[in-house]
This record gives structure tokens, sequence and C-alpha cells, in this order.
């Protein structure tokens, strides 16, 4: 097995505290919530120090590309961050899911081309890979792009697109042939103001991550790398997407445990702490050993993909799924345990409940991923013994 | 610690080894050697059969007696528990009796604490001790004691002072157990296996200067040999685990071999009260059962749950490590297996299928299944139910407030299962 790391560096935790200081100056619940009803549903002063400042948006690019080369490690402990703070961002869309699409698929000319504005925060980018149904995964695309003049063209339409509406750079999956799952699959980029492109921004349960519905009508698209070759790369960037999200829902998790804690101290009734009640307190152990057993899956999925980048699906999905039944566990005691006002418009509680939603489904969902866990088993044990999994 | 006191420490032993160690030498005079040298617990005071070494050079001794095979002092059963009570609060007579023979293995020790009034509440023992200016007279009874019924000395925590409050009034002995006045009869349970026993005490005698520590700081007492329990319960590695031992000839290996065998019998089913996750997936696979959705999803939440449970494990330990402030994570792991071993037996039960109705030879694994399915509810019991362990969780780790206390004032004034006394 890799040499796999359960804990972080001296320098890591220095990161860690930085983020955390910076994200809670620029994203308290008052600017998500000014945020989320806004347009572009972020603060382009924030994305911007977030890039300038703390080199963020260039995170994961290689450093020829303008980016500073780190690995999914560092990528998760920022989006830990995020998520604690519920930052309103396209972070996830950009930086995360488009750059490393990006890197495994494009030539080294178009690396050159888009990387760098990327990793500098000036473009930003968006996957459009999902379509009506929203299938999870690469295999259901159908989406065709037609071959004319050597370029493409591409016909239909993507949705859950997320952050799709602000993108200047869309990457779009499709295919040019009959095959299916994931062979056959190539990526082409479109100006996300292409002519032909029509944009709607999707009404959504969680506000703090915008969603797209995007139409192309024979929209021409340039083909990044090879025609058919995108499948086993756009499946590693999402699996990556998963990890970075499993990372970001641990910092909310582990928000929304310490948020209600501090309320369940102060809260009296009967002439007592809510929290003196042992009902209250097993409740709040169990939700911490929760949060904590889905943070060692978060932080272990990120360590493996970095230690063994050839392998890591299995871990992604595990750390995904772990990750989506523990935050929405947190979101629904947080709520619960704060009685009424968890309830209300004005707590806190809901803008967490609804990303704990969102993340729940977003890349995957937790019996998706559970179901793919078992079929990665499945072919490892064709090849070698699961140890991991035995162990 | 600096390389030259290891490497000092390792040349010594070393040298010591060569010259004394005999594979065929009988166990108790070969340990009888290791006791008199100091080198079979290194880490004890000098005054006591040790050398007084760091935790650091003492696994440099014990690599080197893993390197040439050498059998160490005795460990099993819950001697050293009784060792390191006795090195705390013993007199100096009672350490003269009792460490020898402990690290020969000559005596065999049990732990007399629980009882059927006080499980959790280890400290509302009712078992008392009367003293008559001679002895103390022992009556009551005990439960869940490994090996009470070979050993030779128990380490009993009885109640001496019925009108102080309830921690107030316990007091910790070292009993004979091998008197008339102690009756031992063994413990089935629901798995059928009889890990343990009740111990039953009538006028039962203790000698006045086997009382440990301070008349009514039995608790105090106690409490240092549940912490020891604790730290071998979170398994330190010992310096043996990663070096490879020559080949084990020799007549010590098989007297040592029988010792370890009597001393594990009784924990044969402990794999399978954790739930073997383990067979779970050639499990599936061999029957066929993979294919069923329903069981893939449970199987993915048992491997999620298993996995990252041993990873929180390794997260509390490699923050150690690297001295990192201890987060909540170290105190997780006991709730963690709870949810793992039942989950571990659901997950069992669908592979298993209608199989699952027959044990024995009869069921599958000849029988192993059905013995994880009867074996998985001790695991959220012992040792600290799942109750005690969130309590612990949400006061000392979460900082919620402690729960109401209807046990204070005089112990004779505290509600328990036998009514007033």
């Amino acid at each position: 097995m890799p040499d796999v790391q359960f804990h972080f560096t001296e320098e890591q935790r220095q990161f860690r505290d930085v983020l955390r200081r910076f994200m809670a100056a620029a994203s308290p619940a008052s600017e998500v919530r000014r945020l989320m009803d806004s347009e572009p549903g972020f603060d382009r002063a924030v994305w911007r120090r977030m890039a300038d400042e703390l080199g963020l948006t260039g995170l994961m690019i290689p450093e020829r590309y303008g980016g500073s080369g780190f690995g999914l490690v560092e990528l998760g402990l920022a989006m830990e961050e995020m998520g604690r703070a519920l930052l309103c961002a396209p972070y996830l869309a950009s930086a995360v899911l488009a750059a490393n699409a990006l890197c495994r698929t494009g030539s080294e000319a178009q690396k050159r081309r888009w990387l760098p504005g990327i990793a500098s925060g000036e473009t930003l980018a968006a996957l459009a890979y999902a379509e009506p149904g929203g299938e999870p995964g690469m295999e259901s695309i159908a989406m065709r792009a037609v071959a004319a003049d050597g370029r493409h063209s591409l016909a239909g339409r993507k949705d859950y697109v997320v952050d799709g509406c602000n993108a200047d750079l869309l990457l779009v999956a499709a295919r040019t042939d009959g095959r299916r799952g994931l062979a056959g699959l190539s990526l082409f980029a479109v100006a996300g103001d292409a002519p032909g492109v029509r944009r709607r921004r999707l009404q959504v349960l969680d506000p703090t991550r915008p969603l797209a519905r995007i139409d192309f009508e024979d929209v021409p698209a340039e083909l990044l790398g090879g025609l058919g070759e995108a499948g086993p790369a756009l499946a590693e960037t999402l699996d990556i997407g998963a990890i970075a999200l499993a990372n970001e829902m641990a910092g909310g998790a582990q928000r929304l445990l310490e948020d209600t804690l501090e309320y369940i101290k102060l809260r009296v009734q009967f002439g007592r702490a809510v929290a003196s009640f042992q009902a209250i307190k097993h409740r709040c152990a169990e939700l911490l050993l929760q949060v904590e057993l889905m943070k060692s899956a978060a932080y272990h999925a990120a360590q493996l993909a970095d230690a063994n980048p050839d392998e890591f699906a299995y871990e992604a999905s595990l750390a995904k799924a772990a990750a989506s039944e523990a935050y929405l566990q947190a979101a629904v005691e947080a709520i619960q345990l704060h009685g009424g006002i968890g309830f209300t418009w004005d707590q806190d509680t809901q803008l967490w409940y609804k990303r704990a939603k969102s993340s729940e489904v977003l890349l995957g969902d937790p019996a998706w991923h559970r179901e793919r866990m078992i079929a990665c088993l499945e072919g490892r044990e064709s090849t070698s013994p699961p140890a991991e999994a035995v162990a | 610690m600096s390389a030259s006191a290891e490497a000092a420490v390792r040349d010594e032993v070393r040298a010591w080894l060569n010259d004394h160690w005999d594979p065929n030498a009988g166990l108790v005079e070969w340990r009888t050697q290791l006791v008199d040298s100091g080198w079979g617990a290194p880490d004890w005071p000098t005054d006591w059969h040790g050398r007084g070494l760091s935790a650091a050079l003492t696994r440099v001794v014990e690599r080197e007696f893993a390197r040439c095979g050498a059998v160490g002092v005795a460990t099993g059963g819950i001697r050293l528990l009784a060792a390191a009570t006795l090195l705390e609060h013993g007199s100096a007579a009672q350490k003269a009796q009792f460490l020898r023979r402990i690290l020969t293995g000559e005596d065999v020790w049990c732990q007399l604490f629980s009882e059927p009034g006080s499980g959790s509440d280890l400290a509302g023992a009712l078992t008392r001790a009367a003293f008559d200016g001679q002895r103390w007279t022992v009556n009551g009874q005990k439960v869940w004691t490994t090996s009470a019924h070979h050993a030779h000395w128990g380490l009993l925590l009885a109640r001496t002072d019925w009108d102080a409050p309830k921690h107030q009034g316990l007091s910790y002995f070292v009993i004979d157990m091998r008197q008339p006045g102690v009756e031992v009869r063994p413990l089935k349970q629901m798995n059928g296996h009889a890990s343990f026993n009740q111990v039953f005490f009538n006028d039962a005698e203790v000698k006045a200067e086997h009382l440990v520590g301070q008349l009514g700081q039995g608790w105090k007492v106690a409490m240092t040999t549940l912490a020891h329990e604790r730290r071998r319960a979170d398994g330190l590695r010992s310096g043996r685990a990663d070096v490879e031992a020559p080949p084990r000839q020799g007549t010590i290996y098989a007297e040592e071999a029988q010792e370890s065998a009597t001393a594990l019998a009784p924990y044969k089913w402990y794999p399978q009260r954790a739930g073997r996750v383990d067979l779970a997936l050639p499990r599936a696979v061999a029957s066929g059962r993979i294919r069923d959705p329903a069981v893939r999803q449970e199987l993915a939440r048992l491997l999620i749950v298993s996995s990252t449970a041993e990873w929180t494990a390794r997260r509390a330990r490699a923050a150690q490590r690297h001295g990192q402030t201890q987060g909540p994570e170290g105190s997780l792991g006991k709730l963690a297996a709870s949810h793992v071993a039942r989950l571990a037996a659901r997950v069992h039960t669908m592979i298993a299928g209608v199989d699952a109705l027959l044990a024995g030879e009869d069921g599958p694994e000849n029988g192993l299944i059905a013995e994880i399915l009867l074996s998985v509810p001790a695991v959220s019991i012992a040792g600290g139910t799942d109750e005690i362990q969130r309590n612990i969780i949400a006061e000392r780790v979460l900082g919620l407030p402690k729960e109401p206390r209807f046990d204070q004032g005089p112990f004779r004034d505290v509600a328990t299962n036998r009514g007033p006394h």
C-alpha cells in the first residue's frame, strides 16, 4: 500500500489557520445571505483576494501553468475551511472540476492557453457534463458533437452545471460516435458567451451553490486532447471533485456541531441548560463520532489520492458516501437541537442545512457511491485482493 | 533519548542475552534470571526487578529480546495491572511478596471489581470488608471475573465504611483466592461460552497487611488499575512488533505456548464479538449474495464505518506521535466499535440468508457466523457501555454539563439494587 499520512504537517496546519481567519472575516453568515440572493452570487473582491493573497484558485494547477502545484491534501484543507464558512464562490466549479479536467485532457498548448487564467482567478471555468435526469458519473452522457471543417459543433442540453452561468469557459463532455460508457467520451471547450449558448440560472434548493441549465444550438467547440479519449480523465476529475466536496462537507458539519453546542449550552428550559439533558448529550456524542468518522474518510481519500494517483476511486466514493450521510445528520440534528428557532429563516442553521442537502446529491448521492465502492472492490478482486477493505 | 544511550543499552542487553539465553531452560527458571537481572521489566524501578529505563529504551531491550527469540516475563491475564497498582500503591512488604511471582508467571491474578449490583457504577460496590482488629472478613459477590477459577490472588474492591460518601468508603485489598470462604462459579454467556466467573465471598479472610493503600482510598487505587487497563486496551506497540524473530526451537517455547493457550482460551470468541468484518466481502462473493443490491448497500456501509473507525484511531495515534494536542478522535473508538459490530452482524445475517437460523456444525462457516450474531451484543456493554461512553464524550470532550447526582451523602442512604442497608 502507498504511504498514507494520518496527520497534517505543521505547514498544512498553519495554512488551515490562515484560511480559517480569512474565511471568518470574508464570509460571515450575513455575507452568505447577501450573496446568495445576488448576481453573480459571489463577491468578486473576495475572489480576487483568494487568488492574489492566498493563491487558492491555482492551488492544484501545476506551477508551469501559473498555479502552485499542491495536491489534494491542501485542496481538501481549503475546501474544508470554505465549507465551514459556507463561502459563496465558484471554487468547486472552476479551481477544482474545470482545472482538473483541463489538466488531464488538454494538449500542452491548450493548457498553456487556459490554465494560467484559471489559476489567477481571471477566468471562471465550469465543467458541463450532467444532462437532464442528472445521472451521476460520465457513463450516461448522450450529447453528440458533430465534426465539421476540422472543428466540432455541439447541440443539446447540459443540466445541473455548477456555477455555469458565471463561467467564461465551459468544458463540455460529449460523444462523437456510438460508443457507450466511458469509452468514446470527448471534452470540448466553449466560451461561456459564445453564440448559440443559452444559459439559465436554475431555481435551487441551496442558493449558496448556483446551478445552470445550458442549451447548445450548433455551437462551434474546440476539442481538448484526443478524440474520444477523455473518459478516464473525466471520471478521475469527478473523483477528485468528490474528495474535495467531502472535505468541504466535513468543514460544514464541524461548524454545525460547534454552533449547536454553543447554543444548547446557553439555552435554558425547565430551569436547566438544554445541554444538561442526557437525551441531548447522547445525540451530541453520537454526532461528534459521525463527524470525526467523515473527516477521517475525507482526509484519507485526499492523502491516498496524492500518494497513489493511479487508483483512488474506491476511497473517493467511500469519502463522498460517508460525508453525505454525516453532513446531513449534522444538519438535521442541528435544527432539531435548536428547536423551533432552528426552523426559522433568520436562524443561520438553515443555510448549512441546505448546503448539506445539495452536497448530499451533487456528484453522486450516497447510495450511488456505495454501489460504486462494491463495484470497485469487484474490479480489484479480479486483479488483487482488496487489502484495505478486509484489513 | 540520545543515540549513545540507546547503543549502550543495546550492547549491554545483547551481551547479557548472549551469555544467558537458553531456549531449553525451564520457563520459571529462565524468568527468575530475568527478574534477578532487571532485563525482564526494564521500565520497572531498580529496587523492584527493573532498571528504571524510559519507554524508548525499554523498546530497545524488547527488540533485542525479539531478535534472538528470547522469552520474556509473564504478561498474561491482569498480572501487569496488579503489578502496576502494587508498584504505585503497595507497601514494601506487598511488593516483596507479590511482584517477583507476577513476573515469573508462578501466580495468576484476577480483578474483583464488578458486582451484580454495580456494573457501570463500579464505585457502588456492596461487597463488604469488616476488620476485627486482626484480619478482614469479606462477604458479598463479584462478577465478570476472568481467570478467577485458577487465580492465586485477587485485586478486591470492597466497602469498609457505610457512613462515608460512596467513593470514600471503599478500600482495596489483595485477597487469597484459594481459601474456603471464596467460591468461584463459571458464568455462562448467551453465546454458550463461559469466559468469566462469579465469585462469592462467605466470611473470606484478608490479612491486615494486604490492604493496598490507605483505608478508604480504594477508589483512588482502583483508578490506577483501570488507567493501566485502558492504556493496555489502547494497544501501545511494543518494540517486538516489527522484528523478525528466529525460529522457535527449544523446550521453553512449548511451556510458554501452553501458558498463553490457557490465558487466551476464554477469549476465543473475541474476534467474533467485534463482528468479523474481514469475512463479509469474501462470503458475499463466494455465496453470490454480492449480486443483491440491498446486500451491496449494507456491505458498503459496513466497510465505510469499519474503515473510518480504523483511520480515526490512526489519526489519534499520529497526533500523539507528533506531539500534537489530542483531538476528540481518541475517545471515540469504543463507540465506533459498537457501530461496526452491530452493522457487521446485520450484514452477516443478510449474506447468510436463511442459514442464519443455523449454528454449530450445521451453521455457515462451521458455526462462526452464529457465534458472531450471538457475541456482538457484548461489544456495546463490556469495558464501559455505549451510554457511559456517550456521557464521557459529551462531558469531557464536548464540555456539556455533568449528569445530576443522586449518590452523594452517606452511602448508607444511597439507593442500591439491594435496598436499604
